[in-house]
Formats: C-alpha cells, structure tokens, sequence
C-alpha cells in the first residue's frame, strides 16, 4: 500500500527519529511511504490557544497537500484528532463549506498509526525486537478524542523481548495540555507529578505513548528530575529491530 | 460569525461568579495547600469510583445520556415557549411567576417577598443559584438572616468561607476542620464532640431543626421544573431540603430559566441520570416535587422566580449555549484533573471545574473570566463523565476564539497574538517553515547532555519544571531529502 506520511512540525523539528521510525516500520512491512515535502503543521495548537483562523490556511494547506493521498498516517493522537475533529470545524467557522467537506474527506483517510497497523493493515505482530522493560500512558486525544482502545498494547504485546509494565492511573492526563503547559504551569507540573509517580511506580525503564508532546513533557520532567525512565515513541519501539535497534 | 454583543450579561459587583485573581495565579496558591490536596484527592477518587460502578452496572447508559442530551437541545431551541407555559401552569396551581432580568433585580424581588412576609430570617437550601446572585449578603443588608441547611452548606456558612465544589460544598475540608468550625461557631456544641461523621451530623441536626420549626419563609433552588405541568423538583440526600420545602408557610423558589424540562416524562430520564452521575447512588434519598399550593398542606404562599443573569446571552451563543443544558451533577468536577488539584476557590466563581470554565465565562461575558477557558488540559475526561454529553472540550476552544476575536475586534494587541500569528504565516509556508527550523537549531547551543534546562520567556514556563529537548542536527524533512532526494 502506498502511505503518505504526516510526520507532524514537532516530530519533524524535534523528533525526527518518530518519522524514521515510522518509514522503517511501514517499508518493512512491506508499504511503500511517501512525504508530501509541502506539508507543515495541522494547526492544532492554533485551535486549541483560541486562533482558529490563523488555523485557517494550515487547514486548506492539509487538505490540499494530502488530498491525492490514498492513506495517510501520523505518529500522533492528537495530530490526527484535530484532523478528523477539528479541521471541518475551523473551516465552517469561517463559513468554507467547500474546504470543510474536503476536509471531512481527507480526515476519513488519516490514520493514527496503531489505528492503521491494526485497522487498515491488519497486523499485531510488527516483528519488533525491544528488550526493555516499558509502560504505556494512554494520552488524552489517542484514548478519548480517537479512541484507540488497546490497540497500540495489543502491538505492544507482540514485540520480542518487551516486559510490559501496567501504569497505574494510566488514563489520568499527564498535564501537557499544549499551551496548556505554559498558561498554566503550577497546575501542569501537578499532574506531571503524579503521572512521573506512577511510572516509577512500575519500574520500568521506558515510558511510551503515541504523542511526541506528551512525551516531550513526562520526559522532560523525568529528566530534570534524573528520575532514571526515558521516553521512546511508540513508532521507535515497533521500528526497532534485531538488526536495526 | 455572528456576534454576542448586546445581550445582557450577569453585572459586576454582585454575587459570585468572577474571582479576584485570574485562574492561574489562584491556581498556584491552593497547590500549596497540602491538606487541600489531599482531601480533594481522596474526596474526588471515591466519588469516581461510585459513580464508574453505578454507570457501569446500565446496559443501556449511553441510550439515556444521548436522550438527556436530546431532551435539553429541544428545551434550549424553544426555551420562550416552555417558559411561558410553565409560567401559566405555576400560576394556575395557585403559585406567583417573577421574572428577574439578573442578580440585582431577584435579590430585590426575594428580599421583597421575605419582607412581606413579616420574616427576620429564612431557611435556605439546594441554592446555589442564590449564591450566583449573592442572596444572603443582599438579606444581610436588609436585616434578614439567612440560615444554610443542606449540611455542607451549613459548613461552609459557619466557617465564613466559599463553597468549592457544586455537589459538596465543603468538600475542600475533612473531619477534623468541620469539627473545629462547628464548635467555634454553634451555639451551644457540646465541647466534647468528635470528628465521627456520626457526631458531627447529629450536632447539625439539633442545630438546624430549632432552625427548620421556628422558620416562616424558605428559599431553595430547584433541580427541574416541569412546563407541561408547574412541577418543581428537588433532589437531595439529606432530607433538610424536604424540610425547607414543605415546613415554612412561604416558599420562594429562585431558578435559572434553563432548568425547565418540556414534560413529565422528562424527570424519567433525569432521575436516572443525575443521582448516578452525581453521588454515584442508583436512587437519591429524598426527591421532593410540589406543584403550586396545595391548601392545609405544605407552604401555602409560593413564589418562582425565574432568573436570567447572563443566561439568555449564553443561549444566543449557539455552541455555548450547550453549557445551559447542564443538570449540575458534578460528575465533570469529580473526573478532572485540574480541579483534583486546585480545589474549587481557584475558579472564583460558585461554579467551578470543567463546567465553571465553559459557565461562567458565558454568564458573566468571556473578558471578565478570560483565564477559566484556559484552565484546562483538554484532556476530555468531563465530555466523557457528563451525563447530557455536552461537549465541554469544544466548547472551551470555541470561548478561547471567542476571546481571541473579541480581543482583535478591540484591537488589543498581546504578545501571544503576534505569536500565534507569526507561527501561523510561518506554518502557511514549507520555505518559510523550513528557514524557522533551521533557525530553531541554534538553539543546540543551550543543550548540554542532550538536554535544555533554561530557556528564555515565555518558554521559561517550560523549563521552570521541564528540560527541554535539544534540537537534533537535521530535521526529518532535511533526512529525507539527503536521503531520498526532493521526489515525495
Ligand atoms: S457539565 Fe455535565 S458533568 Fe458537569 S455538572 Fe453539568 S451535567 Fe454534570
């Protein structure tokens, strides 16, 4: 299957081992990936800040840039949850039927990518290696914006060597939130407190999840803490291999 | 888009529904509070537990939420309607209908009506309506003393201080605090009270039933109002609300015009949801419905006052009125993140939490509480809890717009707006974009050990509790291209 890749801005500029691993994972899968090179940002902290129509020509900009595409992936939940939940809505607000039906069209077509491993490709078992011992946080938009479920443990599950641990309050928000994080810092580092209690709580070595923001932020606060656990996005651990860790 | 200007909001000076402090400088002080954290922690996780079994044990929950949901559109989109015949079935069962435009004019009306009445004090409960308008400081002025009689209430009133929670009140104090307050402050506590739950209630009962017996005039809020008949509602755990409703000869009802129900066979469907969502009780203990007067029986004078205070504005909003569809469950209070941290008092206003952000705001107009649609994760928990599906979520990006837009059209200029729009024509570009990443790397200088610990404002936010990544070598666009080439 050919698979057009919205890496998003942050894995993009930040993470790029998210889209790596992404590419390797889906090649060897045997799915040829393409990158529409024209794509930038999907809005959503544009939205979610209250701009929504600053968010306006990054909605026509995805919509345009992915439309050819016959599937689309993102290595985020809430990337792809303002896709499918936002994008219409930004482009209706501003009274562009036409751009909010094209956007509904293209949303239909982008997969998170434990959605599009198990939903549209069919496969539990990626032929990962990772041996570490990991906990899965469920962030807030993959879980209740997506609904993902269990999917990306089911794919955990699979990988060799990966002794997963259950995180305790695991569906509790970490308090990234976006700006969220700034405009409200005491309240964020809150519940960042809790959410690092219950990862070191499980022992493990790695805390994953589907969002390279949510990450960025529990490992963040991991690090400062020189708490021990690091943060490895569930693209990277299903890209690992054998061969290629 | 269309504009909200014009309708009255709820005015300043009265009552409460704005704080003093913008929500995250409140915010920062009650994470202070050890003890507050601790007994919201343990306060708000059994609630959730209570309610995750009794809505778990209904196949058919989501049917009866989705039936709330649609039971309340209907009510908002011909509000004028059911108003009106809840008015003439009120008045044909013998009760009197005021209309009170906001908080100044139904605190007139009431202390008016106690006046007349010939009463120096009154038995209040289920109202925190009456606390949205301030009533009782308004009875105060007027002499009137206004005794609270639903337990946490009575709590809160005693220790002169702010209730934090829509369904307990004091839930923002434990045992031994509440034992404390009861003897500074009742007359005649027995020194040797304790902090069972047990000892407490019973000093509050002798309290209050001297309270309910002498008592002329009582004033309640009401769960639902039923048009179709002039069936007020109230439901209630303790069985004080029964007495304030039915001991006293006058009864004054002050209601938000959003709690009218089209029929009935509406209470079906809310009776279900709201002790569930609410206490986590399959069944409340007490609820308590009277229609008009019923002669030798019960209040034989009742009064409804039907108050407005910001309402209509929000109705006129056509996503955000879909805060007024609210039952006051307190279900969005329990399953949020940020309220288990802060308390209830951060929010400054009598309703707190998810609802509080998406409520107040509305009701008071959005620059006046412009921090609470910021007070929030977006972690869609409440969306999920809420018992009539309103989509909390949307509805705080939609007042965070609002804000925005109202802002622009006054042209008031902030740093996050240049921001915000900088980033957007940035992001409007893939050439543009790329130039800014390459201007991000610079930033590899701050790291060390792969990490950042500083960072300039506004981002020192961030590292204030955070490091910060340091920005890799090449991006993923600029790998790909080196290594694919520039063919997608
Ligand atoms: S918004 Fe929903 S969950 Fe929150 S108090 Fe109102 S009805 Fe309950």
């Amino acid at each position: 299957m050919r698979i057009a890749l919205f890496v998003t801005c942050l894995a993009d500029t930040l993470f790029p081992g998210v889209g790596k691993a992404t590419t390797a994972l889906l090649e060897r899968l045997g799915h040829d990936v393409t990158f529409p090179q024209a794509q930038t940002c999907c809005g959503q902290m544009h939205v979610n800040t209250g701009y929504l129509q600053q968010a306006l020509p990054l909605v026509r900009r995805y919509v345009e840039v992915f439309e050819d595409c016959e599937v689309i992936v993102a290595p985020s939940g809430s990337c792809t949850g303002s896709v499918r939940h936002q994008h219409a809505m930004v482009a209706r607000r501003y009274g562009d039927e036409a751009l909010a039906r094209r956007a509904e069209a293209v949303a239909a077509r982008t997969y998170e990518l434990s959605e599009l491993l198990t939903d549209v490709l069919g496969v539990e078992d990626v032929g990962a290696y990772y041996p570490h011992r990991v906990t899965y946080h469920p962030t807030c938009h993959s879980l209740r914006l997506l609904g993902v479920g269990d999917r990306p443990l089911r794919l955990l599950r699979r990988v060799a060597g990966l002794d997963l641990a259950v995180l305790p309050d695991a569906e509790t928000c970490c308090g990234f939130g976006g700006t969220f994080a700034v405009k409200n810092p005491d309240v964020s580092t809150a519940m960042l407190a809790d959410k690092m209690r219950s990862v070191l709580a499980t022992g493990a070595e790695v805390c994953t999840a589907g969002d390279s923001s949510c990450l960025m932020h529990i490992g963040g606060g991991l690090s400062r803490l020189r708490a021990g656990p690091r943060t490895v996005h569930l693209a990277e651990i299903l890209g690992s291999t054998r061969d290629q860790p | 888009m269309s504009t909200y200007l014009g309708m009255p909001t709820a005015p300043p000076g009265v009552g409460h529904l704005r704080g003093t402090q913008p929500f995250d400088i409140a915010a920062r002080r009650a994470l202070g509070n050890s003890q507050l954290r601790r007994n919201l922690a343990n306060a708000t996780s059994t609630i959730r537990a209570r309610r995750a079994a009794v809505v778990g044990e209904l196949p058919d929950w989501e049917a009866l939420r989705e039936a709330g949901r649609a039971i309340k559109a209907e009510t908002m989109a011909h509000l004028d309607r059911y108003l009106e015949q809840l008015e003439e079935q009120v008045t044909a069962r013998g009760g009197t209908v005021h209309w009170a435009r906001d908080a100044i004019e139904a605190n007139r009306l009431v202390t008016g009506l106690v006046t007349d009445a010939g009463a120096r004090e009154v038995v209040k409960s289920k109202s925190i309506t009456t606390d949205e308008i301030g009533l009782n400081e308004a009875l105060a002025a007027a002499g009137i003393t206004a005794h609270e009689t639903d337990l946490a209430e009575l709590i809160v009133q005693l220790g002169h201080d702010r209730p934090s929670h829509i369904l307990v009140p004091a839930i923002h104090r434990n045992r031994a605090e509440i034992r404390d307050i009861f003897l500074r402050e009742m007359p005649g506590a027995d020194p040797g009270l304790t902090d069972a739950p047990a000892d407490l209630t019973a000093a509050a009962r002798t309290h209050l039933r001297q309270r309910f017996l002498a008592a002329r005039v009582g004033i309640s809020g009401a769960n639902f109002a039923v048009a179709e008949t002039g069936t007020l509602g109230v439901v209630e755990s303790e069985g004080n609300g029964r007495m304030c409703l039915t001991l006293p000869e006058t009864l004054i009802t002050v209601m938000g015009i959003e709690k009218v129900i089209p029929r009935w066979q509406d209470l079906e469907v809310f009776l279900q949801l709201l002790p569930r969502s609410s206490t986590g009780e399959r069944m409340n203990p007490y609820t308590t419905l009277w229609t008009g007067v019923t002669p030798g029986d019960g209040p034989q004078r009742f009064h409804l006052v039907l108050l407005d205070n910001g309402r209509t504005a929000a109705l006129a909003d056509q996503v955000g009125r879909q805060a007024l569809h609210c039952i006051r469950c307190s279900a969005c209070l329990n399953v949020c993140p940020v309220y288990e941290r802060t308390g209830g008092h951060a929010y400054g206003s009598v309703y707190p939490g998810p609802i509080g952000a998406v409520l107040s705001p509305q009701l008071t107009g959005v620059e006046e509480n412009a921090s609470l649609p910021y007070a929030s994760s977006l972690c869609g928990a409440c969306y999920q809890a809420c018992p009539v599906k309103i989509d909390i979520p949307s509805l705080l990006v939609h007042l965070r717009a609002r804000h925005v837009e109202e802002r622009r059209q006054r042209r008031v200029p902030s740093p996050e707006s240049v921001t915000m729009a900088a980033a957007a024509w940035v992001m409007a570009s893939p050439g543009r974009y790329a130039a800014a990443q390459r201007a991000g790397q610079a930033g590899r200088v701050l790291g060390r050990d792969g990490r950042i610990r500083r960072l300039p404002p506004p981002l020192s936010a961030w590292t204030s509790a955070r490091d910060a990544p340091v920005p890799p070598p090449e991006t993923f666009r600029d790998w790909w291209r080196r290594e694919r080439g520039t063919a997608q």
